[in-house]
């Protein structure tokens, strides 16, 4: 396959809507002024009519991230962000209402994005997922919209109030449920544990806020979808997820942007916090603009995503697919602390023409009898660099700790790159750990075999690389797992010539 | 109809078929026996399309089709199809998603309607009584872990479903026990027809007695250098090929 050949099908790729959901919505926006310094921290605040300690925790956050450098330790590489050149509050000028306010504009965004909003609706489920044999008994979805900084629309409110469940965008928490937002807020993810952690708190805007009560289970998927859509506009979101005791809940985000030929910086923080016996599920599709072939534009994901599981057998299993963005860098990870707590880590990465990806995991066993598993499929085409970073640390009280990981790198074609960076660090000798690594390429006979049975050359690879996939796909809530094989076959376009 | 004519073909710069010429008419089975390395894999290949195997003179029409300017998948759903030698595993991949694929691209060719997993799934568990496979080959990844006579009874439920026009055996009784190959043998018959074309490669007599063939054609450095009714393939049991290599030289 000729490298020439390669990048014009890829290029064809992306201009013949490659990337689907690169559209622009033309809609009144109220902007803070360009640039980061206090004054835009205690505007940001003051447009959420923040209490005082909220504007005082983000100043503190912001006072810490002047004192921090960039990280330069995963394995990207990309020009200095000028985090003066940009906005850090971009919000659609008609506030945030019921469902039944929203802009006609905004609903046309999300519906052409497959996401439904109106309650009725939400019953055909994620776009795509129809042609399932048990339509009509689909479970319905609740949605929270983020929509460059602030949560436009969240459905099925009421219904979820009943169970004492509360879901809404944390800016409304914090004036709802102040207590449990001071309680928990930072409690995962301190101000300053990282340089984009801190940014975060500092600046950030909205994101989603659940609370489940002791002993529910959450009766449907609860999900958010977010959408960058103005230009030089940052996007830090902020989630907090807390499980009481014996609760369980699963919930998806989604996200996407506006093809744009600069960076736009997308800098979240997620929180889960599992209480005894309590059960989160977090699956992501992460679909951010990756840039063009040649590797211009695309959304930097710099993302902190960590739980806590500080019930005896709580659990907390992150799922994600990875298929945007220009730079990824997260490692949603697990703070085992109760005993008996489980902590499972499935992902799927890839990259493509000039994508970069360093992901992977953080387990942390402290608990008694704590167990982690790790599945981390890689998959590099084109001259896409994918890294996988994890560590499993085993403290000397983790008596009978267990962990798995296991790490397979699928390379397409000869420019592509994978790594493979695991740290394990077992000061327990009752611990047990488990390494498995694999890289490989698709072979020629494998794409041979599927096209002499009728399969096209696009077909066979989408087939190969689900198949590769197929661990960690299977951990996905049904109507995520359908878009997801998708995404991949759409991501991998034109990276076999 | 295929036709095949004056074929030179090339493997990694080596020359391997010589001018091969070879017509097998609708309707007939034809074996193709020889000894190893005389090209008959790599006649196999050149047929379905496989990258590397270079054709550098000589012309294959199938119908009134020019096969060899014809991507692998277009000689598929056109009605071409190869039994392979050493079927290749694809992890991750369930046989029945690999197989109801297959089958809805051939469909589609034919301007037939896709047809959905809950018909898939009766039509392959018919197929596959007859072969004597159990029901968990189609839950299985492709070929993963399947024991060699497992691989092969897979590539003949792929031809079973396929229905193709041209049938190309690389070596599959290789490996199999008695019941395996007649039950390879009764797949073979069961598609015998007006329309339904066929090329068994093999090294043995054994297979012939099962299917037997309209005519058997003996390959020798990339050339057919002899030609018979069923009746060579039991002269070569007894002689062997070197008789026919000293008077073909």
């Amino acid at each position: 396959m000729a490298a020439v050949t390669e990048t014009i099908e890829a290029v064809q790729a992306v201009n013949d809507g490659g990337y689907k959901w690169g559209f622009e919505t033309d809609i009144e926006m109220d902007f803070a002024p360009k640039g980061l310094n206090e004054d835009i921290v205690r505007f940001i605040s003051a447009k959420k009519k923040e209490p005082a300690w909220l504007l005082e925790w983000r100043l503190k956050a912001y006072r810490h991230w002047l004192t921090m450098e960039v990280p330069h330790w995963a394995a990207v590489s990309h020009p200095p962000i000028d985090f003066q050149d940009a906005f850090y509050y971009a919000a659609p000028k008609q506030g945030p209402k019921s469902l039944d306010e929203v802009d006609p504009e905004l609903l046309k965004t999300y519906a052409k994005l497959g996401i439904p909003l109106k309650e009725q609706a939400i019953l055909a489920g994620v776009e795509g997922a129809g042609d399932s044999p048990s339509e009509g008994g689909r479970m319905p979805i609740a949605v929270d919209a983020v929509f460059d900084s602030v949560s436009v629309a969240t459905s099925y409110k009421e219904r979820l109030a009943k169970d004492g469940i509360v879901f809404c965008a944390i800016s409304e928490a914090v004036q709802t449920h102040p207590e449990l937002v001071q309680q928990y807020l930072g409690s995962v993810v301190p101000q300053g544990d990282n340089f984009y952690a801190a940014l975060n708190s500092a600046v950030f805007t909205d994101g989603s806020f659940v609370y489940i009560p002791k002993g529910v289970k959450c009766p449907m998927e609860l999900s958010t979808y977010f959408r960058i859509n103005a230009k030089s506009t940052g996007q830090f979101e902020r989630t907090l997820i807390i499980a009481d005791e014996g609760s369980t809940v699963s919930y998806l985000e989604g996200c996407t942007a506006p093809m744009r030929d600069e960076n736009q910086l997308h800098a979240a923080v997620v929180e889960l916090v599992a209480l005894d016996d309590a059960s989160i599920k977090y699956s992501t599709v992460q679909n951010w603009y990756p840039g063009d072939a040649e590797g211009k534009g695309g959304i930097y994901n710099f993302v902190t995503k960590r739980a806590a599981c500080r019930g005896k057998r709580s659990k907390v299993s992150w799922t994600q697919v990875e298929t945007g963005s220009a730079i990824t860098w997260k490692y949603p990870s697990c703070l085992l602390i109760g005993d008996d707590s489980v902590g499972e880590f499935y992902s799927v990465a890839i990259t493509n023409n000039r994508q970069q990806a360093d992901t992977g995991t953080k387990m942390f066993h402290i608990g008694q009898r704590t167990r982690s598993t790790i599945v981390s499929k890689g998959i590099s085409a084109g001259h896409g660099q994918n890294t996988y970073r994890g560590l499993v640390k085993i403290s000397p009280k983790a008596s009978g700790a267990r962990n798995f990981t296991q790490c397979d790198s699928l390379l397409i074609g000869d420019q592509c790159g994978a790594h493979t960076v695991p740290y394990i660090e077992n000061r327990c000798m009752t611990a047990k750990v488990e390494h498995e690594a694999t890289t490989s390429r698709i072979a020629e006979d494998q794409l041979f075999y599927c096209r002499s049975r009728g399969l096209s050359q696009e077909d066979a690879v989408g087939m190969i690389v689900n198949g590769f996939c197929r661990e960690v796909l299977k951990e996905l809530p049904m109507e995520f797992a359908v878009e997801a094989q998708k995404l991949l076959q759409i991501s991998l376009e034109g990276s076999v010539g | 109809m295929l036709k095949i004519e004056n074929l030179h073909a090339t493997v990694d710069g080596k020359q391997i078929l010589n001018g091969l010429n070879l017509t097998i008419p609708s309707g007939e089975i034809h074996a193709i026996m020889g000894p190893n390395g005389s090209g008959k894999s790599t006649l196999s290949y050149v047929l379905a399309g496989r990258e590397g195997y270079e054709v550098t003179e000589g012309s294959v029409t199938f119908g009134d089709l020019d096969l060899l300017a014809m991507e692998p998948e277009e000689r598929a759903v056109a009605g071409v199809f190869l039994a392979f030698q050493a079927p290749v595993e694809l992890p991750g991949v369930g046989n029945a998603n690999f197989l109801r694929t297959a089958l809805n691209a051939v469909r589609r060719a034919k301007g037939e309607a896709e047809i959905d997993a809950i018909q898939f799934l009766k039509l392959a568990r018919a197929r596959m009584k007859v072969l004597n496979m159990p029901d968990d080959m189609l839950k299985r990844p492709v070929n993963v872990g399947f024991s060699g006579g497992e691989k092969k009874r897979n590539e003949m439920l792929q031809m079973a479903l396929l229905t193709p026009k041209l049938a190309l055996l690389d070596e599959t009784d290789s490996g199999l026990d008695i019941d395996a190959l007649k039950l390879v043998s009764d797949t073979v018959n069961a598609l015998r027809g007006p329309d339904f074309s066929a090329l068994v490669i093999t090294h043995y007599q054994r297979l012939l007695n099962h299917i037997v063939p309209d005519r058997v054609h003996v390959l020798s450095a990339g050339r057919i250098v002899k030609s018979g009714g069923p009746e060579l393939a039991q002269e070569l049991e007894v002689s062997g090929y070197g008789a026919i290599q000293a008077s073909a030289a």
